[in-house]
C-alpha cells in the first residue's frame, strides 16, 4: 500500500497532547488575566474639560468630599457638583487666572454646565446607592481610592461583581467610625491609639450587606 | 430440539443456520466477508444521487431555519415562544427531553447490548450511535438557545469569574449540564472508536488522494495488525462499559429537572425509571423509522434483517409497556397518597384543557405498541414504520403533557393560563429536525453506515472453527 503520508506526521498527536493542554492553559490564563476588569478598567483616567485638581483641593486645601458631593448621604447618586459650586470660592480665589478657570467662567455665565467626564461606571443592571453605603459607614477611600493624592483622577478599583462581593461578604475591613467615613489614609491603629470609641461601635453595628442576586440587581 | 444438527447442516438448510452457532445467521442472503464491504461501501463509493441532494437540501433548508429562528430569538428574546406567566417551560424544555431520549436507543445497542453479547446489534449499532449523537447536538441547542440571553449561557458551567459566581450544585440543572455533556462526549468516542477499522477500509478503498488523505486522518493509521485489533478491543470494552451507567443515568437526570421541583405533576418518585424506559421506548421508534427507511434505499436489507426489526420491536413492546405501567400508576399514586393537589393535576391531565394531548400520548405510546404481541406485526415493514411513527409522536406528547399541564395550573387559580405555540416554537421544533436529517444525511454519504468489521466478525466464516462445504465435519459434530 502507498504511504499516504509522511513520517514527520506520526509526531502530530504526540505534539497535540502535549500542545493542547499548554494551549489550553494560555487561552484560560488570557481570559482571566487581559479581560479582567482588573487589567481593563483600573487605571482609566479620562481627560477631564477643565484641569480640576482633586490633589489640591481634597488633598492640600483639605476640602471635605461632601462639600461638593453633597447628595452622597442622602442619595443613591453621588452628585458632580454645578458650576456655581466652584464659583462660590473661585470668585475670589483665582478670579484672575486667565486659563485653567475659563471654562468655569463661561459656564457660569451662559448657563451651560461643564461636561465632566464619569470615572467609576457601573453597569445600568446593578443598583448601587451611595447613601446605604455611606450610611453604614464603608470609606469613601475603599472605592475609590487616595483621590487626595489624585492630580487626575483614576480609577482604582475594578468595580467588578466579585470585588463588590468580596466587601459584601466581609465588610469590616471597610467599615469606619462614622466621622471618618470621608476622611483619606485614616487608619484604625492611630484612632484607637487616640482613645476613639469608634471601634467599637463597628463591631456594633448592624451591618448586613446583601448577597443575594436581587440585593443588586432588581 | 426437533431437528438433529447433522439434519440442520444440510447444504439446503444451510442459509437458515449458521453451522457454528446453530441459530438463525444475522446476515442473511449467503452474503461473504467481501460482499458485505461491497455492500456497505457502494452507498459511499458511487457518484451522488440526485436523491440525496434533494434530501440533503430539504433538511439543510429546515436547518437553515432553525438557524434564522435562533437568530431571531436572540434577537427579541424568549418572548417570541408562547410562553406565559404560569407555563415559563414550553417547548424548547419539551424538545430538549425528546431528542435526548431518542438518543439513548443508540447507547443502549451499542453498549448494552455489546456486554450481553447480542451479536444482532452489529447490524444496526453504527446507525444507531449515528443518530444518538445527533440527537444529543438537537437536544444541546435548545437548554442553551432557552436561557434568553445566551451571552451568559456559560453560566451553566464552573468557570471561574471575574463576577464572583458559581452554578449552584445542588441544583439539577447544573446535574443535567454535566450529564448530557458527558454523554455527548462519551457517545462521540465510543462511536469514534468502533469507526476506525472500517474508516482504514474506506482509505484503503479509496480511489483519489483527497479522500485517502481524509479518511487517512480519521482512520489514525490503523492497519488492522495483531496488535491493533488487541487494543481496539480492550478500547472499545472500556468505552462501553463506561457508557452502560450513562444509559440509565443520563435521563434519570433529566427527569430530576422535574421530580426534584415541588410540582404536583413533576415531584414523583417513579420518574427516574419511568423517564429511562420512556428514552429507550422512543429511542428504538426512531431507529426502526430511520433504518427501515435507509436499508431500503441503500440495499442492506440482507444485513439489516427482519429480525433485526423483529427484536427491536420487542423491545419497544416491552418499554412501551413500562411507561404505560407508569402512567397508571401516576395515578393511582395521585389517589392513594390522598393528596388533593396531586389528585387534581392528574385529573386535569386527563379531562382539562390539555386531554387531547394527553389522549394522543396514551394512544400513542400505550396503546399501539401492544400491536407488537403479534409476530405478523413485528414482520411487516408498514406496522413497523407506522408504529414507529406514531411513538415518536407519543412521546414528544409525552414530554408536552408533563411539561405544559403541570405549569399551567399554578397553586394559585388566578394565574391559570393555557399555553399556546406561536410560528416560532413550531420553526424550532422543525428546524430540529433540519438539523438531525442533515446531519444524517452527511453520515449515510461518507461514513459507513454499518459497522463492517463488526458484521464480519459474526459471520459463520470468521469462526476458526468454520469449514467451508465440511458436511462430514458438521455431521460428524453432531453424532459427537
Amino acid at each position: 500500500m502507498a504511504v499516504i503520508f509522511p513520517k514527520w506526521t506520526n509526531k502530530i498527536p504526540l505534539a497535540l497532547a502535549a500542545g493542547g493542554p499548554v494551549a489550553l492553559v494560555a487561552v484560560v490564563f488570557s481570559i482571566w488575566y487581559w479581560w479582567s476588569p482588573r487589567y481593563t478598567d483600573v487605571g482609566y483616567q479620562p481627560t477631564q474639560p477643565v484641569p480640576f485638581s482633586h490633589k489640591l483641593h481634597a488633598g492640600d486645601l483639605g476640602l471635605d468630599c461632601r462639600y461638593c458631593h453633597h447628595t452622597v448621604e442622602r442619595s443613591s447618586y453621588s452628585a458632580v457638583p454645578a458650576t456655581e459650586t466652584c464659583m462660590n470660592c473661585h470668585t475670589i480665589v483665582q478670579g484672575q487666572n486667565p486659563h485653567n478657570l475659563d471654562k468655569i467662567r463661561e459656564s457660569y455665565q451662559t448657563g451651560q454646565p461643564v461636561e465632566w467626564v464619569r470615572v467609576h461606571m457601573l453597569p445600568d443592571y446593578a443598583f448601587f446607592d451611595h447613601s446605604v453605603h455611606i450610611a453604614a459607614g464603608v470609606a469613601c477611600q475603599s472605592c475609590h481610592g487616595r483621590i487626595d493624592q489624585m492630580e487626575k483622577v483614576t480609577q482604582a478599583e475594578p468595580l467588578s461583581m466579585s470585588w463588590c462581593l468580596d466587601c459584601h461578604r466581609n465588610p469590616e475591613p471597610n467599615l469606619r467610625p462614622k466621622d471618618k467615613v470621608t476622611k483619606m489614609g485614616w487608619v484604625p491603629e492611630a484612632d484607637a491609639a487616640a482613645g476613639n470609641s469608634g471601634l467599637d461601635e463597628i463591631a456594633h453595628r448592624a451591618v448586613n450587606p446583601p448577597v443575594n442576586c436581587s440585593g443588586c440587581h432588581r | 430440539m426437533t431437528q438433529s444438527l447433522a439434519e440442520k447442516y444440510r447444504p439446503e438448510n444451510l442459509e437458515a443456520y449458521d453451522p457454528i452457532g446453530g441459530r438463525h445467521p444475522l446476515v442473511i442472503g449467503g452474503e461473504t466477508l467481501h460482499d458485505i464491504t461491497e455492500l456497505v461501501c457502494r452507498p459511499i463509493e458511487r457518484k451522488t444521487p440526485k436523491a440525496w441532494w434533494a434530501f440533503f437540501l430539504f433538511s439543510a433548508s429546515l436547518l437553515g431555519i432553525f438557524g434564522m429562528s435562533i437568530a431571531y430569538l436572540f434577537w427579541e428574546g424568549t418572548g417570541i415562544w408562547g410562553l406565559n406567566n404560569p407555563v415559563g417551560w414550553g417547548w424548547a424544555i419539551v424538545n430538549f427531553v425528546f431528542w435526548v431520549g431518542i438518543g439513548h436507543a443508540g447507547t443502549l445497542i451499542s453498549a448494552i447490548l455489546y456486554l450481553f453479547r447480542q451479536k444482532w446489534r452489529t447490524g444496526i449499532n453504527r446507525s444507531a450511535e449515528a443518530m444518538t449523537i445527533f440527537a444529543v447536538m438537537c437536544a444541546l441547542t435548545f437548554p442553551g438557545i432557552h436561557v434568553g440571553r445566551v451571552w451568559a449561557a456559560y453560566w451553566m458551567f464552573p468557570i471561574p469569574n471575574q463576577m464572583g459566581m458559581w452554578p449552584n450544585f445542588r441544583s439539577p440543572l447544573l446535574w443535567d449540564v454535566f450529564a448530557v455533556s458527558i454523554y455527548g462526549t462519551v457517545s462521540v468516542l465510543f462511536w469514534f472508536t468502533g469507526l476506525i477499522p472500517d474508516l482504514a477500509t474506506m482509505r484503503d478503498r479509496s480511489k483519489t488522494k483527497i479522500k485517502r488523505i481524509a479518511y487517512g486522518i480519521f482512520a489514525l493509521g490503523w492497519r488492522g495488525s495483531n496488535r491493533h485489533w488487541q487494543h481496539y478491543e480492550v478500547a472499545y470494552m472500556i468505552l462501553a462499559g463506561l457508557s452502560t451507567p450513562l444509559v440509565l443515568s443520563v435521563h434519570t437526570i433529566v427527569s430530576f429537572d422535574f421530580a426534584v421541583s415541588q410540582l404536583p405533576g413533576w415531584h414523583t418518585t417513579i420518574f427516574p425509571p419511568y423517564f429511562v424506559a420512556g428514552a429507550i421506548f422512543s429511542g428504538f421508534a426512531m431507529v426502526l423509522t430511520l433504518m427501515i427507511v435507509t436499508r431500503k434505499i441503500f440495499g442492506l436489507e440482507n444485513i439489516v434483517t427482519i429480525r433485526h426489526f423483529e427484536n427491536m420491536s420487542k423491545i419497544i413492546l416491552v418499554t412501551g409497556s413500562i411507561v404505560g405501567y407508569a402512567y397508571g400508576m401516576e395515578f393511582f399514586i395521585s389517589w392513594y397518597s390522598g393528596n388533593p393537589y396531586e389528585t387534581f393535576t392528574f385529573v386535569n391531565r386527563a379531562f382539562g384543557p390539555y386531554a387531547w394531548a394527553y389522549w394522543i400520548m396514551i394512544s400513542c405510546n400505550v396503546i399501539t405498541p401492544q400491536i407488537f404481541w403479534f409476530k405478523k406485526a413485528r414482520t411487516s415493514i408498514p406496522i413497523l414504520f407506522v408504529a414507529s411513527i406514531f411513538v415518536n409522536i407519543g412521546m414528544w406528547f409525552e414530554r408536552f403533557v408533563i411539561t405544559v399541564t403541570s405549569l399551567s395550573r399554578d397553586f394559585l387559580p388566578s394565574s391559570w393560563d393555557y399555553f399556546s405555540p406561536t410560528i416560532w416554537d413550531i420553526s424550532c421544533l422543525v428546524g430540529s429536525f433540519g438539523l438531525f436529517f442533515t446531519m444524517f444525511s452527511l453520515f449515510v454519504r461518507f461514513l459507513p453506515q454499518v459497522a463492517m468489521a463488526e458484521v464480519k466478525a459474526v459471520l459463520p466464516e470468521a469462526d476458526p472453527h468454520y469449514h467451508p462445504g465440511d458436511a462430514h465435519h458438521a455431521e460428524a459434530e453432531g453424532a459427537h
